[in-house]
């Protein structure tokens, strides 16, 4: 039997991303502390982020591309860890919707993650050791404040596009309102303004099961040698499920056996259902760090928008100037079209100029990731005419 | 020569002078709503030819997803549930082209658009029309026409009007007809002249520019 706590060569190549990642890096130092909702300041910080395309000369054609919770900066090349497609590879290229040939795209790693942006696997240069849980509780505002240094540092003023799904939808509507003239148009993918309960107790529910791991060790297990593997698996393989659907998942397995052509009455890997979560679960726990998923899903947790402008989410965006597109998807239960729709109404209430559109499709949450072509059409659609209107050619 | 060809035009797609009239209502660059917006034609037209700033509400999830793909500002939703979200004065125009008979409260929807708008646009079917009103009185059966294709059991036209039945609801909630046009079968505009019983009789639609 594997010994689990043993790090692999994909775990061992993910961990080193962590600090010195495949990709440019932007470095922060004593003089740009960035202020995080925690109180604190982080300081120095770098975040780590690719581009596609070109920057025209007025700096007027830039897409950002915020990314989801176990997403990365890697949205259109090759992955250095797994060496798979970037996640977003049908989204994102010469000829896509989001066209490189047309539009200099930025995917920046998210801050608390564990792809090369300061997150818990980062060394703390005060100790020398990863911060672990040393690293102050991140939030979505703070992501989205790190964000806007990094497009201050490229020297953009207007980013034509905020564009991103899930977690990566929750960064846009706080672009949106935070930096309302920073952003000509907007689109948040399968998102909601605040993290609903039920949405707050799985992610408790993956957090647990991390914390449980007795190789978690407080957090401390990078300086102290493993990882809780098990635990993260157990915390993925929850999370997953809920990124599809019933139907899909009965699709794509029923009632199906694994390997075996009948129940072998005991608890291994009897369906293919089974067989496929456990798979999940461990290609996930090589690339990412279980204490970069705890703060990942906290800052989801604290997303509540509405919050910071006298709980009326209409407030949030004011006056705003920028074109929405938001972007539902039928069978999405983790972040339903109703969710969706309460964004839509806040902006009508607030004259903002808003698309919203509503995919109908059996592959749940996760379909902002999967080949859908309405969605494609969508956002092609969208930004091309929000580049017209812009003036880009 | 170009004014018969675009009259014969027209005559082959009755629709097309609907819009025309229409746009004819709306003033440049106006802020514009669009409500039963389709795929965006109207409000595309609207675009080109006005360069109005223009949003729509449609009910079918294929036609709202047509038009934001063709990079207009289209939602998903109904002129019944989802008109109270937005604030007073939002737009220079809310338009309703054929579709109040089919909301559940017309007289609240005229309010709403009045509200949001600072001017409406509105056409209706007329049910006063003779070829409708013969097929009552004659046959005894509920008119099927061309423009109202429906059995009375699978019709979405669940409020129907007349002009003159119209006129009224505008009267009762202090609104005013800025302007009016009449439309017979083939797409001809009416001749201004011509006054409400005779519309009233003979127009297959009216479009209506009202304001507070």
């Amino acid at each position: 039997m594997t010994r689990l706590e043993t790090v692999g060569e994909i775990e061992e190549l993910a961990r080193a991303q962590a600090d010195r990642p495949a990709s440019l890096i932007a470095q922060f130092g004593a003089d740009e502390p960035l202020p995080l909702d925690a109180g604190v300041s982080l300081s120095p910080f770098q975040i780590a982020y690719m581009t596609y395309g070109e920057l025209n000369a007025d700096k007027s054609n830039a897409v950002l591309i915020c990314h989801a919770l176990t997403g990365d900066q890697h949205a259109a090349s090759a992955n250095p860890v797994t060496g798979k497609p970037g996640w977003w590879s049908l989204m994102v290229g010469p000829g896509r919707p989001i066209d490189t040939e047309r539009y200099f795209v930025i995917c920046p790693n998210v801050l608390g993650g564990c792809m090369g942006t300061t997150g818990p696997a980062s060394i703390d240069p005060a100790t020398g050791n990863p911060y672990g849980l040393d690293l102050p509780v991140i939030t979505v505002r703070d992501m989205v404040q790190a964000q806007a240094m990094l497009i201050d540092r490229l020297g953009i003023d207007q980013v034509l596009c905020v564009i991103g799904g899930s977690m990566g939808g929750m960064q846009v509507l706080q672009w949106a309102a935070s930096y309302p003239e920073r952003v000509f148009a907007a689109v948040p993918i399968a998102c909601a303004a605040r993290h609903s309960s039920q949405n707050i107790a799985f992610h408790e529910v993956g957090r647990q099961a991390v914390m449980a791991d007795p190789n978690w060790l407080g957090g401390k297990y990078a300086e102290l040698g493993g990882s809780p593997r098990k635990g993260l698996a157990v915390a993925r393989m929850a999370a997953h499920i809920t990124y599809l659907s019933d139907e899909a998942l009965h699709r794509k397995f029923g009632r199906q056996l694994q390997d075996r052509a009948k129940l072998a009455f005991g608890f291994d890997a009897d369906f293919q259902v089974e067989s496929y979560l456990r798979h999940q679960g461990m290609t996930f726990v090589d690339r990412f760090d279980a204490n970069a998923y705890l703060y990942m899903t906290r800052a989801m947790d604290y997303f509540d928008l509405a919050k910071d402008y006298d709980g009326v989410l209409a407030n949030a965006f004011a006056g705003t100037k920028t074109r929405f597109c938001i972007v539902s998807f039928t069978s999405d239960w983790l972040f339903p079209t109703s969710e969706n729709r309460t964004i839509v109404h806040a902006l009508n209430a607030a004259a903002a100029n808003v698309s919203f559109v509503e995919i109908e499709t059996d592959r749940g949450h996760d379909s902002f990731l999967l080949d859908e072509p309405e969605m494609f059409e969508t956002v092609a659609g969208f930004l091309s005419a929000a580049a017209r209107r812009k003036g880009i050619t | 020569m170009t004014t018969e060809m675009q009259r014969r035009a027209d005559a082959a797609h009755p629709e097309r002078i609907d819009l025309k009239v229409i746009t004819g209502f709306v003033t440049p660059r106006a802020r514009v709503l669009d409500i039963g917006c389709g795929d965006g034609a109207l409000l595309q037209r609207l675009e080109n030819e006005k360069e109005v700033d223009g949003r729509g509400i449609e009910l079918s999830q294929k036609g709202v997803n047509e038009a934001v793909a063709r990079g207009l500002s289209v939602v998903q939703g109904n002129a019944d549930h989802d008109l109270a979200t937005y604030p007073d004065n939002s737009f220079d125009f809310v338009i309703l082209s054929q579709t109040l008979q089919a909301t559940h409260n017309p007289r609240l929807v005229l309010e709403q658009l009045l509200r949001i708008g600072q001017k409406v646009v509105v056409s209706i079917p007329n049910f006063g029309n003779w070829r409708i009103r013969s097929q009552l009185v004659l046959k005894g059966r509920m008119p099927i026409t061309q423009d109202l294709p429906y059995s009375w059991y699978d019709t979405p036209n669940i409020h129907f009007c007349t002009v003159r039945d119209f006129v009224t609801l505008v009267d009762e909630i202090d609104a005013k007809v800025e302007k009016a046009v009449a439309l017979i079968g083939n797409g001809r505009v009416m001749n201004r002249a011509i006054r409400l019983p005779l519309w009233n009789l003979l127009a297959d639609q009216a479009i209506f520019l009202l304001r507070r």
